[in-house]
């Protein structure tokens, strides 16, 4: 039972991380950026191959999968996003134009082999892979007949340092209060004197490096790292999640992250692993017909 | 490019070499009338494959179990994702958005991955076989359904439920002062795409020696969406053509060979940017639309 609530915690931190980057732009710009568990994937996918292809140290990869992730969140706004929004485009077709790009991410990992065109990113096609054991550090502990591995319990502090550091900054700082600025208002925080555009691309900056960080930690501790993780793993969860803690709210989303973690492993405890995900969504369709709103989101003009 | 010449110098032979593809079309064309239909109304109901699902599960068992008539299972089918329709309907109708659209996506994961997973009579992971599927003989079937579809709803939307539908998607609160029976109005749009979606299940069963239950799932509702979304949802003709255009985009690219994943993801994402409102007419997404997202009006009406 101990190991069942510890690997919740893990789930759960992961989760909450992924959707917190989810939860922000939709705080901010009230899109579903649909290309971000596309970067989860891709921080997973740049960290192995610059570790394993590239002999890169285990540390410096990870650094550059991020730099790479927060490149993405450009990449997601100059295109997908600022041309929509300069053409005056109702917000849904953000929808095709983020999937086009998840699209875009997955092929090109999915087809890199030796000797495509993508073979300097990616040369496993559409298996799945996992570092090799020494690569990264992963201190194995026995305590009170849990198994403690180092990987893992490493994933969330990291997870709770960085969204209470996320927390801090919207709430505290400058950079913060444009955000809420832009957020509750964009014409009123354009004419406060607020860079509105740069704002946004901010947004999309920070939303993807940690959804990048999402799939390095999600891909080193479960030693599962393919193109196809954040289709399958935090796509619908991330929605499932930012629903749970009301669309648009920081804090609903870790909760929401938490709760989902540990709904899935109490499913799989009580119904076997079969029902587990049909559970999960179960639950996300009573909550959104009992409490629309989620847990946060009484309030939903007041986000993040 | 060998498709589209083959499709101008030898229609002929088009059409026998390609009923497969030209049925498929068909299906999807009927799906994305069934997004349609939501669409029109103002909800963002993903709700399609579950309906679908039900549709085909059902035709299938009753050719299994009951050798009943083709004509009778896909009615059966039809009925039932009807019913089911307004179960489902009911409570979810009250939400608006992004959150139908997150509810109706736990319906149908809770669905696919709960239920039919589970069941003994469904095959569980294993899916169906369909013995008696009749993949060429169907296409007659299944165009005449599309046309006599897309004609009703096109009369549909020129008539008093059409206008009903446009005024809640412009805006609900005018059209409830306007005493037009909101609720009403939307339960009927929701009940139709389900009907719509189960028929699309029944008539593709019949083309398919195989049920997979993994057919209903998530990536099914966003490619139908994106069908509507890309084709412009401002009348019926829109999503037939967002179904037609993406359905062909791989035999069209048939060079791309392996990257046609990449593609497809940057074709998608320059019709987005230059037929914002899809590649038919004006989108209507008013119901999504952010009440400070910039429109080509003075005012903005504030949808909430």
């Amino acid at each position: 039972m101990g190991q069942q609530i510890l690997n919740a915690i893990f789930i759960g931190s992961i989760y909450a991380l992924f959707a917190v980057g989810y939860t922000l732009v939709f705080g901010v710009l009230d899109i579903l950026n649909l290309a971000h568990s596309a970067v989860f994937m891709l921080g997973a996918a740049v960290t192995y191959t610059l570790v394993v292809n590239h002999g890169q140290s285990f540390w410096l990869a990870c650094a550059l999968a991020i730099v790479v992730a927060a490149l993405m969140g450009l990449v997601i706004e100059y295109v997908c996003l600022r041309p929509l929004r300069r053409r005056r485009a109702p917000p849904i077709a953000a929808l095709v134009s983020t999937i086009g790009l998840a699209l875009i991410i997955v092929a090109a990992i999915e087809q890199g082999r030796p000797g495509t065109l993508f073979a300097w990113l990616w040369v496993d096609g559409a298996n799945s892979v996992s570092l090799p054991g020494g690569s990264f550090p992963n201190p194995t502990w026995n305590v009170a007949g849990l198994t403690l591995e180092g990987s893992k319990l490493a994933v969330i502090p990291i997870s709770i340092a960085l969204m209470l550091l996320l927390g801090y900054v919207m709430r505290f700082t400058q950079v913060g209060r444009g955000l809420r600025a832009v957020a509750e208002n964009p014409r009123a925080a354009r004419l406060m004197g607020i860079d509105v555009d740069r704002m946004i691309a901010l947004t999309l900056v920070i939303s993807s490096a940690l959804g990048g960080l999402a799939g390095i930690l999600f891909g080193v501790a479960l030693g599962d790292i393919s193109p196809y993780i954040g289709r399958d793993s935090v796509e619908v969860r991330g929605l499932a999640v930012i629903v749970l803690g009301g669309m648009g709210s920081i804090p609903g989303a870790v909760l929401g992250g938490y709760l989902l973690g540990f709904i899935e492993v109490l499913a799989v405890v009580v119904l076997g692993s079969n029902v587990r995900a049909g559970v999960a969504f179960a639950a996300l369709f009573l909550m959104l017909v009992l409490r629309p709103q989620g847990f946060f989101g009484a309030q939903l003009r007041e986000r993040l | 490019m060998d498709f589209l010449i083959q499709l101008v110098t030898d229609p002929l032979g088009f059409w026998s070499s390609h009923t497969l593809l030209i049925s498929q079309i068909a299906i999807n064309s009927i799906l994305a009338s069934s997004m349609f239909v939501v669409l029109y109304s103002g909800q963002l109901s993903l709700a399609a494959p579950g309906f679908m699902a039900i549709g085909a599960y059902t035709a299938v068992l009753m050719d299994i179990y009951l050798h009943t008539p083709l004509a009778l299972n896909i009615a059966t089918g039809t009925v039932l994702a009807g019913i089911v329709g307004i179960v489902v309907g009911l409570p979810v109708l009250r939400l608006r958005g992004v959150f139908l659209a997150i509810a109706t996506i736990g319906f149908i994961e809770a669905l696919s991955l709960g239920v039919i997973l589970n069941l003994p009579i469904t095959g569980e992971g294993l899916g169906l076989k369909n013995a008696n599927a009749d993949p060429l003989g169907g296409i007659n079937l299944v165009l005449v359904s599309l046309v006599v579809i897309v004609f009703l709803l096109w009369r549909l939307t020129k008539g008093r439920l059409g206008y009903a539908w446009t005024a809640i998607r412009q805006d609900e609160l005018a059209a409830l002062s306007q005493g037009i029976d909101v609720p009403r109005y939307k339960l009927i749009a929701f009940v139709l795409s389900a009907v719509l979606a189960g028929y699309a299940g029944g008539l593709e069963s019949h083309l398919n020696f195989f049920v997979d239950p993994n057919e209903y799932g998530v990536p099914r509702t966003v490619q139908v969406l994106t069908f509507a979304v890309l084709g412009g949802s401002g009348n019926v003709v829109g999503p037939v053509v967002g179904a037609l255009f993406i359905t062909t985009l791989p035999y069209v690219f048939q060079q791309a060979g392996d990257y046609i994943g990449i593609v497809s993801g940057v074709i998608l994402i320059a019709v987005i940017i230059f037929r914002p409102q899809g590649i038919v007419g004006r989108g209507g997404f008013a119901f999504v639309r952010p009440r400070w997202w910039p429109t080509a009006r003075a005012s903005a009406p504030s949808t909430g």
